[in-house]
């Protein structure tokens, strides 16, 4: 029987990671992710584990390259200015394949911006963010409950395609409180005989890096690098389907937006509008093929975001804009009302303008 | 309830462990001095928690009557662990009925330290233990105990009785309430001061009232979610 215990999303992320047999943090504080280290600073020291505040983002990724070198499970966390700091050990984890969780907790931009809930670091999670040619997994968890499972799910995704797993939340699912079972989580162990961890004279040494001194040799790799970013297209994409069986009008939307647009399908259906929502998990891969489906059926979408309509242009692009896509969003450090979410419904359901 | 209430020093404070419910004890026990006929306000001296603030609650306090001090800054864009001069006006100025809503653990107690010396010389207060055994930082009562020497510590004064506030939020049963006591006693005998209420939401009230002694009935702030 699983045993329930009342969490912040915050704390679930970092349980979940420690379940998951992360015994490495490097972090620094940030509104509103801050709990993540809070928390890791309370439970790492009675695990043997490491907890480390570092003197600044920059040098809390270079940290996890280190470790990750040595082919520990670890992790970082942060909030958007955060991870903008982060970006450039980012791309270089990329460039040596090397397997990290790195979680954005986002708030209002660009610049400082606010505390408060945003979605507006969407781009800089799916289409990279920092420079080179390079994919993160990227999730979005909707719940306290999926924040724990998907982080302990992006570990094992991490391990298996050596590459960074982004966890996408924003503040709102960061700290609010709700019952979640942080037990049942499965490690999937995978060998990692690149991991420096030391030859003791019996095989020849590994190096990690990503300098390339021959154009030819970095050509062959990325190459192959993005082989393996196919497979993971192939293979990991995940999404919630809500009331599509009938829906004529197709809303798009992750994380905290996901759960407004629920309640609005639910008000949309009391008022005879057949809604339904698709909740894309894994922002990348993006859940391409389900909404080319949902194109030929219904008659239009809305994407519903707290940014100036970033995930937007992945609808349309996946759709191959067969049908109008509309945009329903707040930003800055708003979230929208479900009221506001079904009155675009209503628009959109009277062939709407955008 | 009439008992805590008529016992009620001028002064409630609430401290406890990070999220075990302090604020949303706070706001009821305010409503319910002010149901007594009292004159009472509310002061959120919470400098560490960024969202879910007793701020929330403004207007429901207000259409009460209560007044409520609390940073300017809470609930908006920026981060300033700030509070406002006014909150002297309730410890200095002994006219009405002052609750406080601490932020949690010992980070969030420190900001009471600043206060706690004319609070203690005025001597007319109760600083409440606020517990939720769902918490999994205090699921233990030796955890839980722990981290009220802390916060101890950190506010420069002693507790004087605890608020069993065990919750799993809306999820929560009445078994789940029932099975939190003997943790809520054990942390009593431990700590050497009496558990003064637990509280349960309307909806499990009917099914505990004969089990648990100094029950109280609270309702939780509104989701905006």
């Amino acid at each position: 029987m699983s045993e329930k215990v009342l969490m912040k999303g915050n704390e679930a992320i970092a349980e979940a990671a420690i379940k998951a047999g992360c015994r490495h943090y490097f972090g620094y504080p940030i509104t509103p992710q801050t709990e993540v280290a809070a928390y890791m600073s309370k439970r790492m020291p009675k695990i043997g584990g490491t907890f480390l505040q570092a003197e600044s983002e920059i040098a809390a990724i270079n940290m996890v390259i280190g470790v990750s070198s040595t082919g520990k499970r670890v992790m970082t966390s942060s909030s958007s200015p955060g991870v903008s700091l982060k970006s450039e050990g980012i791309s270089y984890l990329a460039g040596c394949d090397l397997p990290a969780l790195v979680v954005n907790v986002q708030r209002g931009g660009p610049g400082l911006g606010g505390i408060q809930p945003s979605q507006s670091d969407y781009f800089q999670a799916t289409k990279g963010g920092s420079h080179g040619d390079y994919h993160n997994i990227v999730l979005a968890p909707a719940s306290v409950q999926e924040m724990a499972f998907l982080t302990a799910k992006g570990f094992n995704l991490a391990d298996k395609y050596r590459m960074v797993c982004m966890i996408l939340a924003d503040g709102t699912m960061g700290q609010m409180m709700e019952p979640v079972a942080i037990d049942d989580i499965v490690i999937e162990e995978v060998e990692k005989p690149w991991a420096l961890t030391g030859t003791e004279c019996k095989r020849p040494r590994n190096i990690v890096n990503s300098l390339y001194l021959k154009p030819e040799l970095l050509e062959k790799t990325n190459f192959e690098r993005f082989e393996k970013y196919k497979a993971v297209e192939e293979n990991e994409v995940m999404y919630e389907e809500y009331m599509m069986e009938d829906a004529d009008i197709c809303l798009v939307a992750f994380g905290i937006t996901a759960r407004v647009a629920k309640n609005a399908i639910v008000a949309a259906r009391a008022k005879g509008i057949k809604a339904g929502l698709i909740r894309p998990i894994t922002l990348w891969p993006f859940p391409k093929k389900p909404l080319l489906a949902a194109a030929d059926k219904c008659k239009c979408f809305i994407s519903v975001e707290m940014n100036m309509g970033q995930m937007m242009q992945d609808v349309e692009l996946a759709t191959r804009c067969k049908k109008p896509v509309y945009l329903c969003n707040r930003t800055g450090g708003m979230i929208p009302s479900p009221e506001e979410v079904l009155a675009a419904i209503e628009k959109a359901d009277k062939g709407g303008a955008q | 309830m009439e008992e805590i209430l008529k016992n009620a020093k001028r002064v409630t404070l609430f401290a406890g462990h990070y999220g075990s419910g302090k604020t949303n004890v706070a706001v009821n026990y305010a409503l319910m001095l002010k149901k007594a006929g009292k004159d009472v306000a509310i002061a959120d001296l919470d400098i560490v928690n960024p969202y879910f603030r007793t701020k929330d609650s403004a207007k429901e306090l207000e259409d009460n009557g209560i007044k409520l001090i609390s940073s300017e800054f809470a609930g908006s864009n920026v981060d300033l662990p700030a509070l406002p001069g006014e909150i002297y006006s309730l410890v200095d100025i002994h006219d009405r009925y002052a609750v406080f809503d601490i932020g949690g653990d010992d980070r969030g107690a420190t900001a009471l330290g600043r206060y706690s010396d004319s609070i203690k010389a005025e001597n007319n207060y109760e600083l409440l233990l606020v517990i939720n055994k769902f918490r999994p930082l205090a699921k233990t009562p030796e955890l839980a105990v722990e981290i009220m020497k802390e916060i101890e510590y950190a506010a420069n004064m002693q507790f004087t009785g605890i608020v069993n506030d065990s919750n799993l939020g809306e999820e929560t049963t009445a078994e789940d309430v029932l099975m939190s006591v003997p943790y809520a006693e054990e942390i009593s005998k431990i700590a050497g001061i009496p558990v003064r209420f637990t509280t349960v939401t309307k909806k499990i009230y009917d099914e505990v009232k004969d089990k648990i002694d100094n029950l109280v009935e609270i309702h939780l702030q509104d989701k905006i979610i």
